[in-house]
């Protein structure tokens, strides 16, 4: 057997777990595994500016190709910086291996130089953690993350090495393991076949059905199985915001998102449902408003792969556990043979209605904004990118108003073209996720969504655009304060906004773009957007910041009233209310 | 509702902080806890008993299982069982004094573990109500010192858990 030292073990099991692409920052505990990354040739590595990018690069890089992504990154600082991303992956439920150097095992607990505890840290973040105690250990435990992360409800692994144990100084045989065993880790598969024809029987008897389909329908794989089988039944369907993607958004069915900002029609078309069929979702706060007000309704049918988040904060009537793809896939076998068909009538009354809705308040039967101003609307600039890039780039956005103005007016067609932070809700999260993405997809356009606040919590990856190529397209909707906080103060606390302005403090973006050697875009009245973006996305070889000024008034709407209100309660803008 | 939640977990370092972190994290109760490893030297058995409604100990239940080193857990209180506390006492004892602590011993049918001139050392095994009530029987003045080994609990009957 081949003797090969522990250094070069991690990067030969990770070469034998097919991993081709790593986003790393090196550092002291882990010189030995970037000197054995250094002599090898399988495994590109990214060189980040911060580790917080190399996680959410990582992350967007998973998210766009299904795959695991893959950190490396040292002790202490190293491998705190990389907590808010790992956090990131957790919340949304996203295939990662970190692997994080350590101080030597002897030096462990003795506060040594650039020592953390990261098993401790990212203990309540990760879906596993492994300090490996010896490099005999490497090759199984590489295994054993990689399949942890993908499997089941997938998530973040750490793998914690402290440097003693990937020293050139000592050599062990290496076998890659070709089968795990793992007797306390059994991933769901298969979902109940009767509770699969509950399910469908009581499917079949609404009069006022939605589907609710989540991230997990795009992580999961099973977008084309849920639009095959809702386009079979005439359903309704609304996408959470992870889930954006996972039915066609130009589809007639598709009632545009629910939740906090969801559309008039869709969080109207939950609450007065009586059959909710919950895919891949987990009934976020974000989504139910107050739970006990809740689509009073509705019955619920939930399929989740995580027996966990089912019946968690609002009780399944129909629990199945299993794969989304799994259950869909029999579920539409079902269907095909069964004898019942839906409540046709019911059907159409329910979609008449429905119609009615999307008339008076939706936001895609009529502009529900600003279209005579001087001032450049934010709504009106995402639907002019999703005009020029006909609905099919690849957006990544940050945190705030800019986000829900692209997850509302980007109508997503397929899965995985979404990629935001919606569960931890991290600003800088944009911009390293879209190298990400354009290293997966190098041909496609890829555009972050960004705002002048949240790219500046990121905006060193710029110069990791210049070292690696990446061409993609900042769209940075500037309205010159933190929006959403502005928005909630303008809403909730009398307009004081407590620091949430800047004060003249901004940089010149276009400048700062040009430092890095990218290209800088300034848009300032509404006779040049379109042309001016038009010229920005017609250069494909050069990253390109566009820097948008847009009315600085406006607000997200609709907007559930909150606390205590129910699904349908809303302010459809500053004062209309439901 | 008080549970007595038996878990199998792999014998591997952290995975007890793993299991109370989860408990702080989503912040069940643990009223108590206990582990040591079993006669499978790979297994760690860990019981621990808390308080919640179903709803509650469902999702606790539920999270524990997802826990990558908990190979299998049992909720006791949903069946018959046997549960045990162990409790060590140390009590003032002189004079009269001694005659009446060991009766109380006998009838709670504990023992004497140790004895100095002045104090007894107290061992009695039981359910946590046992145990309130020799301490109560024994009466605050007369206690030193007081150590509860927390709940270990097993099923009656022929049901075992084990992998």
């Amino acid at each position: 057997m081949e003797l090969l030292s522990g250094g070069d073990m991690l990067v030969r099991a990770l070469q034998d777990e097919g991993v081709d692409l790593i986003f790393g920052y090196p550092g002291g505990s882990a010189l030995h595994i970037y000197d054995a990354i250094f002599r090898q040739k399988g495994i590109k590595h990214v060189l980040v500016r911060h580790e917080q990018g190399a996680t959410h690069a990582a992350d967007g890089y998973a998210r766009a190709t299904g795959k695991v992504g893959v950190v490396l990154v040292t002790s202490g600082p190293g491998a705190t910086n990389a907590i808010t991303g790992i956090a990131t992956a957790y919340m949304d439920s996203i295939p990662m291996v970190v692997i994080s150097g350590q101080v030597p095992s002897d030096k462990i607990g003795e506060d040594a130089f650039q020592e953390t505890d990261m098993v401790g840290c990212s203990r309540p973040i990760v879906k596993h953690s492994f300090l490996v105690k010896s490099a005999e250990e490497i090759p199984e435990m590489v295994k054993k993350a990689f399949y942890i992360a993908s499997t089941g409800r997938p998530g973040p692994v750490v793998i914690d090495v402290p440097k003693d144990v990937t020293s050139p100084a000592d050599r062990f045989p290496y076998q890659y393991p070709e089968k795990l065993r793992m007797r306390s880790y059994t991933p769901a598969g298969k979902g109940h076949s009767g509770q699969i024809r509950k399910a469908i029987a009581l499917l079949l008897s609404a009069k006022r059905p939605v589907i609710y389909a989540g991230g997990g329908v795009v992580q999961g794989d099973g977008a084309e199985l849920l639009t095959e089988i809702a386009r079979r039944l005439n359903y309704p369907v609304t996408n959470t915001l992870m889930g954006l993607g996972a039915f066609p958004g130009s589809d007639k069915r598709f009632l545009g998102m629910l939740g906090m900002h969801g559309t008039f029609e869709a969080n109207t078309a939950m609450h007065h449902a009586d059959v909710i069929l919950a895919v891949g979702a987990r009934f976020d706060d974000r989504v139910t408003n107050t739970p006990s007000k809740f689509c009073p309704g509705a019955k619920f049918i939930h399929i989740d792969v995580d027996p966990a988040s089912i019946s968690k904060t609002i009780v399944a009537d129909i629990p199945i556990v299993g794969t989304v793809q799994s259950v869909l896939g029999d579920m539409l076998e079902m269907l095909k043979s069964s004898e019942d068909q839906p409540d046709q009538s019911a059907i159409v009354d329910w979609w008449r209605q429905i119609d009615d809705w999307r008339e008076r308040h939706g936001i895609y039967t009529a502009p529900r904004y600003r279209t005579d101003g001087a001032l450049i609307m934010p709504q009106e600039v995402i639907r002019a990118v999703y005009d020029i890039t006909e609905g099919d780039a690849f957006v990544t956005s940050d945190v705030g108003q800019h986000q829900m103005f692209a997850a509302q007016y980007y109508l997503f067609d397929k899965p995985r073209r979404w990629i935001n932070s919606g569960g931890l809700g991290t600003m800088g999260f944009g911009l390293p996720a879209a190298l990400g993405v354009k290293i997966a997809h190098p041909e496609k356009e890829v555009v972050c969504v960004t705002g002048e606040g949240s790219i500046q919590m990121c905006i060193q990856e710029l110069s990791t655009a210049t070292q690696y190529h990446l061409p993609v397209k900042i769209l940075c909707l500037n309205n010159q304060a933190l929006g959403m906080v502005k928005q909630w103060q303008e809403m909730q606390y009398e307009g004081r906004l407590s620091n949430s302005v800047y004060e003249e403090s901004l940089p010149d973006f276009v400048k700062l773009a040009e430092a890095y050697g990218h290209v800088g875009v300034k848009i300032e009245s509404r006779e040049e957007l379109h042309d001016k973006l038009h010229e920005a996305f017609a250069i494909r070889d050069r990253t390109v910041f566009i820097d948008v000024y847009v009315d600085p008034s406006e607000h997200v709407y609709p907007m559930q009233v909150m606390p205590n209100g129910s699904m349908r309660d809303m302010w459809l803008s500053k004062t209309e209310r439901t | 509702m008080r549970r007595i939640i038996s878990v199998l977990m792999e014998n591997e370092p952290g995975a007890l902080s793993r299991v109370v972190g989860l408990f702080s994290q989503r912040g069940y109760n643990i009223e108590s806890l206990t582990v040591a490893p079993t006669e499978d030297e790979t297994l760690s058995r860990l019981t621990l008993v808390t308080i919640g409604d179903d709803h509650k100990i469902e999702q606790v239940t539920k999270n524990l299982n997802k826990l990558i080193d908990v190979v299998k857990l049992v909720d006791l209180t949903e069946g018959s069982h046997i549960e045990r506390e162990l409790l060590l006492v140390k009590v003032r004892a002189t004079g009269a004094q001694r005659d009446e602590v060991k009766r109380s011993v006998d009838i709670f049918r504990g023992q004497i573990v140790d004895v100095t001139s002045n104090m007894y050392t107290l061992q009695v095994a039981g359910t946590g109500e046992k145990l309130d009530a020799f301490l109560q029987a024994l009466g605050e003045h007369t206690i030193m010192e007081v150590v509860r080994s927390g709940v270990s609990g097993i099923a009656r009957g022929e049901k075992v858990l084990s992998v």
